[in-house]
């Protein structure tokens, strides 16, 4: 009997020492445990900005491929994704839903400005990762004051940081002409711009004019450009005005040498309605891979891509920048989620979110990697320029960084 | 549609259900749903206090939208433009100015109140749909205007204004969500009381009479311009007060926030609720909130048509809202009682 005592005693022991150290391995808050993951969104299913939604339902169906192969650590991932409408307090109201009752581990990839500024101090005062908020503006990148906000796409500074320093490079003696657009967007790319130039910003920045969205056409901001003398126009207007600055410029024959920003660099959107013609040479950057380019037909990342696609997602446009945004975004939250191994808590994913070296993606340009550090919450500060040759972007020179601080 | 529904229903003989007459229940009933009101936050989640206080502050933007509809017959699609003014008015005055929240409240709805005026000299002029389009104008000119570079400097453009809420005062031991139910509690008892008041004064009458009959209404000498101006500026307050009260409750305000989709989901409150029945602006409310979320849940690809298909229903079964359904449901069991 004794002996019967001291066996069960000692197992007792055995199995206490041996759970001990597992269970100070697995570390887990709200919404993580060893079966599961739960991640929450928002995106605009419906509204006026509903053609963003496909971004949450790639994103969706990359969680469902993640599941059928296993999971993340024999995890699987629960993806809770609602609808805002592309309105504030709806967002308020979705993203309160997703923490206080649905429970998520954390908030990936909202999408919009005003929605994601409507929750940025509810999630840092709550202690909820807002991870890879999906917005270019360059406020998410600030982990002094709001540690729990993390932002993903090259911001709108580093990127016209990027042309700046190409100006420099190569037309150090150009007078410099700019149109932008007159609100928190365009004044973001001004001021990367200026800051990028430097002290020859006074010098060179012959003219730069504003345009509010509300004017039906830029036409006689063009006019004044070419009047000012510049030849080079940077270009930071959104799809509609893009194809209005390119035609007027060819129409009163300014042939400056033209720069794009990204958020117009769409070939269907604005090129073809300027005219290709009128669009041959102009200059933009890029960070992730052309889907409607046949130069990746046969590149190994692309064709996971749309392998993914035909399996997961085979009622999804292929040929649309918001499936592969989509993809990469989730693919960059995955690594995040492997790197926390067994400690599931909100704080690692912060720290973890934010310990990103070199990560390669699918459908990133080849050369460019994510990189982030306590100090550097910008996970994509890398860029390719690309000049238009009458079809298609075609890239070169090297892949060119516009870090803030630089 | 309106005519159906007179805006008290003041019934000759008293009608009696199960044996009481039809008042004791009334009482019974308003305070039963009172106190389940001042327990429930204690027995919910933060989050859904916060919900039904969003769906109060939308049943009180619906109330105003009823005293001008419901009550005076002119339509509005663009209550999203006083309720956004609102909003900001509480915005600027907390952020350029300093002032506490519960000070930029009466401002709001004053201000509100002016610009509902205002507004309402010119839709004098309008009948019917014609007004329904001018008020629609302004419903889709207002997150334009908002984001103006004249005004940004106030408004913050595109960016908003992000408010910091303010902690329940006098150090009472709650909250900030639940302080904020309670406020939006009291307030929207205190405007329905003022509304009912309203509806049942000499004025109220005036309002229901220009309604019912313009042209009577002016040959028993009431003023027509002045009574339908105010309706607007009374209506527009009470938007306004509701803007106010959800710009601290989300505690940022956008021009985004404020679409004309806004003022097509206060038009849908105010159906759903019963035009020209005041309670029946907390079941619009309710609807307004929780019904897309309900279609959502249902199917996410397809949420739009299933919210369509639910307001159909509503509309079918219950063809003048709660209202009506209220008042079939009292009638039927009235006879069962006798």
């Amino acid at each position: 009997m004794k002996h019967a005592y001291w066996t069960v005693a000692s197992a007792a022991l055995a199995v206490a020492l041996a759970a001990a150290p597992a269970a100070a391995q697995k570390k887990y808050d709200t919404g993580a445990s060893d079966t599961e993951i739960k991640i929450g969104n928002t995106n605009p299913y419906s509204g006026p900005a509903s053609a963003y939604g496909t971004i949450g339902k790639t994103i969706d169906a990359y969680f469902k491929k993640v599941n059928a192969e296993g999971g993340v650590n024999g995890r699987k991932i629960t993806f809770i994704s609602y609808d805002d409408g592309y309105s504030p307090p709806k967002t308020v109201e979705q993203v309160r839903k997703l923490v206080e009752s649905d429970e998520v581990l954390a908030v990936f990839q909202p999408l919009g400005t005003p929605s994601n500024t409507a929750i940025q101090k509810y999630m840092n005062a709550k202690k909820v990762p807002q991870l890879f908020v999906a917005t270019g503006a360059t406020k998410w990148g600030d982990p002094k004051n709001y540690p729990w906000t993390i932002g993903w796409q090259p911001n709108y500074q580093s990127e016209s940081r990027i042309y700046a320093k190409y100006i420099l490079e190569k037309h150090p003696n150009g007078k410099i002409g700019i149109l932008y657009q007159n609100d928190d967007y365009g004044k973001d790319y001004l001021k990367g711009f200026k800051d990028g130039l430097g002290d020859k910003a006074k010098t060179m920045i012959v003219s730069e004019l504003p345009y509010e969205t509300t004017d039906p056409t830029v036409d006689s901001q063009i006019v004044n450009l070419k009047a000012s003398g510049a030849d080079i126009f940077f270009n930071i207007t959104t799809p509609k005005f893009a194809a209005q600055a390119i035609k007027k410029a060819a129409d009163i024959g300014w042939k400056p040498v033209h720069f794009l920003n990204q958020v117009s660099s769409s070939v269907g959107a604005v090129l073809k309605p300027a005219g290709v013609e009128n669009s041959v040479g102009i200059l933009t950057t890029g960070y992730l891979k052309d889907q409607t380019d046949p130069q990746w037909k046969d590149d190994a990342g692309f064709k996971a891509f749309i392998a993914f696609m035909d399996k997961y997602y085979p009622e999804g446009d292929k040929s649309s920048s918001f499936t592969g945004y989509g993809y990469s975004v989730a693919q960059t939250l995955m690594q995040v989620l492997k790197q926390c191994g067994d400690n599931l808590t909100r704080e690692n994913v912060m720290k973890q979110a934010a310990n990103l070296k070199d990560l390669k993606l699918d459908m990133l340009l080849p050369g460019i990697t994510i990189n982030t550090s306590p100090t550097d919450f910008y996970p994509i500060e890398q860029n390719q320029m690309m000049k238009f040759d009458g079809t298609k972007w075609e890239t070169f020179g090297p892949i060119l960084s516009g870090e803030i601080g630089s | 549609m309106h005519q159906t529904i007179a805006a008290a229903p003041r019934a000759a003989p008293e009608p009696v259900v199960a044996g009481l007459p039809l008042r004791t229940w009334r009482t019974a009933l308003l305070a039963a749903t009172l106190l389940v009101a001042l327990a429930l936050p204690y027995f919910i989640k933060n989050f859904y206090v916060f919900q039904i206080t969003m769906a109060m502050i939308y049943g009180i933007a619906i109330l105003g939208l009823n005293l001008l509809t419901g009550i005076n017959g002119q339509f509005s699609l663009g209550h999203s433009a006083f309720f956004g003014l609102g909003a900001y008015t509480t915005a600027i005055m907390m952020e350029h100015m300093g002032v506490s929240f519960y000070w930029t409240l009466p401002a709001a709805g004053l201000v509100c109140f002016v610009f509902g005026f205002l507004f309402g000299l010119p839709a004098l002029r309008l009948e019917a749909i014609y007004l329904a389009l001018a008020t629609f104008a302004l419903a889709i000119a207002m997150p334009q205007i908002l984001k103006l570079s004249l005004i940004e400097h106030w408004t913050g453009g595109v960016q908003g204004i992000v408010l910091i809420k303010p902690d329940a005062p006098f150090g009472l031991p709650i909250n900030a969500d639940r302080w904020f139910y309670y406020l939006t509690l009291a307030l929207g008892i205190a405007l329905t009381a003022c509304a009912l008041n309203l509806v049942n004064s000499r004025s109220g009458r005036a309002l229901i009479a220009i309604r019912d009959n313009p042209t009577a209404a002016r040959s028993m000498g009431i003023d027509l311009s002045l009574y339908k101006t105010l309706a607007f500026g009374v209506s527009a307050a009470y938007t306004g007060i509701a803007g106010a009260l959800s710009a601290i409750v989300i505690q940022f305000v956008a021009p985004d926030s404020f679409t004309f989709v806004l003022a097509v989901g206060l038009f849908v409150g105010l159906v759903v609720g019963g035009v020209g029945w005041i309670p029946g602006a907390l079941f619009g409310g309710l609807f307004v909130l929780f019904v897309p979320n309900i279609a959502e849940h249902v199917s996410k690809g397809l949420a739009g048509a299933v919210y369509g298909i639910i307001l159909l229903l509503v509309i079918y079964v219950m063809p003048s809202g709660m209202a009506g359904l209220l008042r079939l449901l009292v009638g039927r069991l009235g006879r069962i009682g006798r």
